[in-house]
């Protein structure tokens, strides 16, 4: 079949020098995950033990308020919590089962730490324990952090699914687990083209519900649909899961890739692969290729918030034709985004962490066709006359495999349409 | 501990913020752990800045709590001075700084920075936002502020409006047209627009116009004992305030309390006859106490409502709103947990509510509509328009504001005629909002947490579809009040005629 994308770079970014950074970052907690987790799990609660400002992030991180009564909440510590800690046990198992009384329809409770409870070391394993003895098996109480000082935004996902793993029951089955929180409608469609291509026994971390049986084993094969899955990845290589490498499933090229490394692993021949996703494939250059028109040429600058900076660089740089100036991470997972990595050409600078004013002045100074960054700096970018694209929409959207292709290079090309479009200046 | 779900403060740093966000040529240095940086976007989204805020968070993160967390501070200081070259810096921290107890304040005191530099002690598992802007303004204003002399035409300091404020922007211009009637200048506003070296003129003003008790109460406070500046009390939105505003600075100032009506609209709007239909209303308020008070006086006296419930979330306005709702002979309910106020809301049954975004939302559970009051605040707070709560042209806002929710005058009657028309029905909603209102939900429905009182009393078909005739807003009341009704009296089920021996009961 004909090759439709520019061949791998002779010399990719895989060894590029990183830039790494320590200063002021610019981005959100783990908490924040919580927003998506707690809609991917439907019968899941997310207690979030912390202060004032946790519940405050919760509610502003979500940009509008989910007023359907929502599956997270905050225990807000007080002075009283603080002052005696052996009290705090006790405060959290009553808040907990006033919960629990109130809300029959929960399965599984995560009790996330934040700063305030990782600085006063409060022990949330120990309550998590005593809380499963309490309510289980009715509801499984697990426990991961979400701190600030311990996790940046995509890394409380990671935390979240980390936790699950060691409660998943062992099986010496040979499957498929897709691991990853991706909206409904990107997972039905990874799962129907995997069934296609010949691959029965998938299950998916994290389930929707807490009855699914998600097993794990030596025969267990894991595929990672987000490259902030570190944690995650070493609790399945722990119970003796195997990870397959793979460039992540985003654009046309990144998704034919992860499905056929999955299929390889399977033993399933490339023909077989191919004829299933043929048509799919077509779909999504012909979409990619209409938003590409208005990429095609311009250059993008990443500041550090999902980790998903490096994949989606890639895309960018390879299949909308952009040229990508610096790709700013949090943190670089070399096992995850290795493949991703050798796609890229070189050229740009690979930074990781961050001294946001620093980064500030050097995108200033580049001036970006377009620059991708969090909530707090796009708008003040936009009023100095920068093109901005707020990376957070990268994780609440579907823009996984073949069909979200398009909307994935729409997300990027819209910015530069508006600004196109507005003619807002005043006469000279 | 406390569960919380959704919070209508946020932390008390979040309030120093708000004043530091709304000056200029000041900076703000908090010791804080990365992902407090989120509050940057609560200016940038939500309030539309076009700046970042004035903030150099410290991001300290796990590896540093064992090594030198203090020294990341100091060098954060620095470097925020060299870069930003502020008049005045404050230096404070969130609620995890506060536990890692490296003394912010302190540490910079002893860096000799050539600028003053104020320290901020913000009690984080205390205290909240509004504390946090009070007492910030306060402190910059006690260290920055002295006696000095007044200017020779008589002026005012306007205190109290921040960034992230409920229409602030606009109060600030409509207040300021205000003075200018009488003839008074604007000395200072702040914190909004003022730089730490216009406050140290404050002390030239002659008087301070407390626009906000909320965030401008201890400033204003401290200057009127050290400064000698009275300050009003009057807290100028709706008709009736904005008079006795007008009079209070006649009164200060011994200049003739002079006000120009001629674009003031309300009072007509609400005497015409279409407002017929406002007459008696059910109105529920919520919000922060300063703006509850106010709304209740306007729903009384100038809308011509009945107040059937009303609170704050702010503790500190508490004495003050217990007060008003004794006058207004109903329960006062102050409380920041907004499962409570859904449930007072619910038991209520208003047919409008008057509160916050969140208030909007529990509106919209219940069906019941909903014209926002107070902060906290939402995207569509800051509209692109002129669109003040203070003054006169913000007691016509809030006529508009308020009316807008509701079903207009004849429609109603209209909709109680053809209650059974499949398109125009009670369901559906005011006919100005277009087809894509939302069904309304019954209103009587946090079921879970009512006590079952109808356990064993039955309704029976015909009294049911006669249930169903009486417009929404009132059902829930009408069915809980039939079933308290038929409970009273020992019945097991309810006719029609029950239904209607219990409206006469309860009739007033």
């Amino acid at each position: 079949m004909t090759r439709h994308s520019p061949p791998p770079p002779t010399m990719g970014c895989s060894d590029a020098p990183v830039l790494k950074e320590r200063g002021q970052h610019e981005v959100f907690c783990g908490l924040t995950g919580i927003i998506w987790l707690h809609r991917k799990m439907q019968d899941a609660f997310f207690l979030v033990v912390g202060s004032r400002t946790c519940a405050h992030l919760l509610q502003s991180a979500a940009g509008v308020m989910i007023f359907a009564e929502p599956r997270f909440g905050t225990a807000i510590l007080e002075e009283s919590d603080l002052a005696g800690l052996a009290d705090a046990q006790d405060e959290l198992e009553r808040e907990v089962d006033r919960l629990l009384a109130r809300r029959t329809d929960i399965r599984q409770l995560f009790l996330v730490g934040s700063c305030p409870s990782e600085v006063i070391k409060l022990d949330l394993s120990r309550a998590a324990e005593r809380l499963s003895a309490r309510h289980g098996p009715k509801v499984r109480v697990l426990n991961y952090s979400g701190s600030g000082i311990e996790t940046t935004f995509t890394e409380g996902e990671d935390a979240c699914l980390a936790a699950m793993v060691p409660a998943l029951p062992a099986t010496d089955q040979r499957q498929l687990m897709m691991v990853g929180a991706l909206p409904d409608v990107a997972e039905d469609q990874a799962l129907d083209l995997l069934g296609r291509i010949g691959i029965d026994n998938i299950t998916v971390l994290p389930a929707r519900h807490a009855d699914a049986r998600v097993g794990v084993g030596p025969n267990t094969s894991f595929a990672l649909t987000q490259p902030f899955l570190g944690g995650t990845h070493s609790a399945l290589e722990r119970r003796g899961a195997r990870h397959i490498p793979a460039p992540f499933p985003l654009g046309e090229e990144g998704t034919t890739a992860w499905l056929r490394a999955v299929a390889r692993d399977f033993g399933i021949d490339q023909a077989r692969v191919d004829a299933v996703i043929d048509a799919p494939r077509a779909r999504a250059r012909k979409a990619v290729a209409k938003a590409a028109e208005s990429l095609a040429g311009k250059t993008v600058f990443f500041f550090p918030d999902s980790q998903m900076e490096i994949p989606l660089a890639r895309f960018l740089t390879r299949e909308c034709g952009m040229e990508a100036v610096e790709v700013g991470t949090p943190y670089i997972h070399k096992a995850l985004v290795a493949p991703d990595l050798e796609l890229l050409a070189e050229g740009p600078v690979i930074s990781e962490g961050q001294d946001v004013e620093k980064q500030l002045d050097r995108c200033r100074t580049a001036r970006p066709d377009l620059t991708v960054c969090g909530l707090g700096l796009a708008n003040p970018l936009e009023s100095e006359g920068m093109t901005t694209k707020w990376a957070i929409e990268l994780v609440f959207t579907p823009v996984h495999f073949y069909e979200q292709a398009g909307d994935l290079a729409g997300l990027f090309s819209r910015p530069l349409h508006r600004r196109d479009r507005l003619k807002l200046e005043a006469a000279e | 501990m406390k569960l919380s779900v959704w919070t209508y403060e946020g932390p008390p740093h979040v309030g120093a913020l708000r004043v530091a966000t709304a000056m200029t040529g000041l900076h703000y240095v908090l010791h804080a752990p990365q992902g407090d940086t989120y509050a940057d976007l609560l200016f940038t989204m939500i309030e539309r800045r076009d700046h970042r805020p004035p903030v150099t968070y410290t991001t300290f993160q796990a590896r540093d709590l064992g090594s030198d967390t203090a020294n990341l501070f100091k060098t954060a200081c620095e470097a925020a001075f060299d870069r930003f070259q502020p008049q005045a810096m404050i230096v404070g921290a969130s609620c995890t700084a506060e536990l890692i107890q490296d003394d912010p304040g302190g540490m910079a005191e002893t860096m000799g920075m050539p600028i003053p530099v104020i320290p901020l002690e913000l009690p984080s598992y205390q205290r909240k936002e509004n504390f946090g802007a009070d007492e910030t303004l306060f402190q910059l204003v006690r260290r920055l502020a002295e006696p000095m002399q007044r200017t020779d035409r008589i002026t005012a300091n306007l205190i109290g409006p921040t960034a992230l404020g409920f229409r602030h922007r606009d109060d600030i211009s409509e207040v300021t047209a205000l003075l200018e009637e009488m003839g008074i200048a604007v000395n200072v506003c702040a914190p909004y627009g003022a730089s730490p070296k216009d406050l140290t003129r404050l002390g030239a003003a002659h008087f301070n116009v407390l626009m906000y008790p909320e965030t401008g109460e201890a400033a204003c406070r401290w200057m009127e004992r050290e400064l000698k500046q009275p300050f009003t009390k009057t807290v100028p939105i709706g008709v009736g305030a904005t008079r006795d505003f007008v009079a209070e600075v006649g009164k200060i100032t011994g200049l003739d309390a002079r006000l120009d009506e001629t674009r003031l609209r309300l009072p007509w709007y609400s005497a015409s006859v279409d407002s017929t239909y406002l007459t008696g209303k059910r109105v529920f308020i919520f919000g922060d106490g300063t703006h509850v008070a106010a709304a209740a006086r306007i729903a009384r006296d100038e809308m011509g409502f009945e107040v059937v419930g009303l609170g704050c979330y702010n503790r500190e306005m508490a004495r003050k709103i217990r007060a008003l709702s004794k006058e207004f002979g109903v329960p006062a309910l102050i409380s920041d947990d907004h499962l409570d106020v859904e449930a007072a809301i619910a038991e209520a049954a208003p047919e409008l509510i008057l509160g916050t975004q969140m208030e909007r939302h529990i509106g919209k559970r219940l069906g019941i509509p909903c014209a926002v009051i107070s902060a906290p605040v939402h995207v569509q707070d800051f509209p692109a328009r002129y669109s003040p709560q203070m003054g006169l042209e913000g007691a016509n806002v809030i006529f508009d504001t308020w009316v807008h929710p509701l079903v207009m005058g004849l429609e109603e009657h209209l909709l109680t005629m053809f209650r059974e028309d499949f398109e125009f029905h009670d369901d559906a909603g005011p006919s100005h909002h277009g087809g894509a209102h939302a069904r309304r939900e019954a209103t009587d429905t946090p079921a879970q947490d009512a006590p079952d009182e109808a356990g064993n009393v039955i309704w029976m078909d015909a009294a049911e579809r006669e249930l169903k005739k009486i417009p929404f807003f009132v059902r829930g009341k009408a069915k809980r009040n039939t079933e308290a009704f038929a409970n009273e009296r020992g019945l097991d089920e309810i006719s029609v005629d029950t239904l209607y021996e219990a409206k006469a009961h309860y009739a007033r």
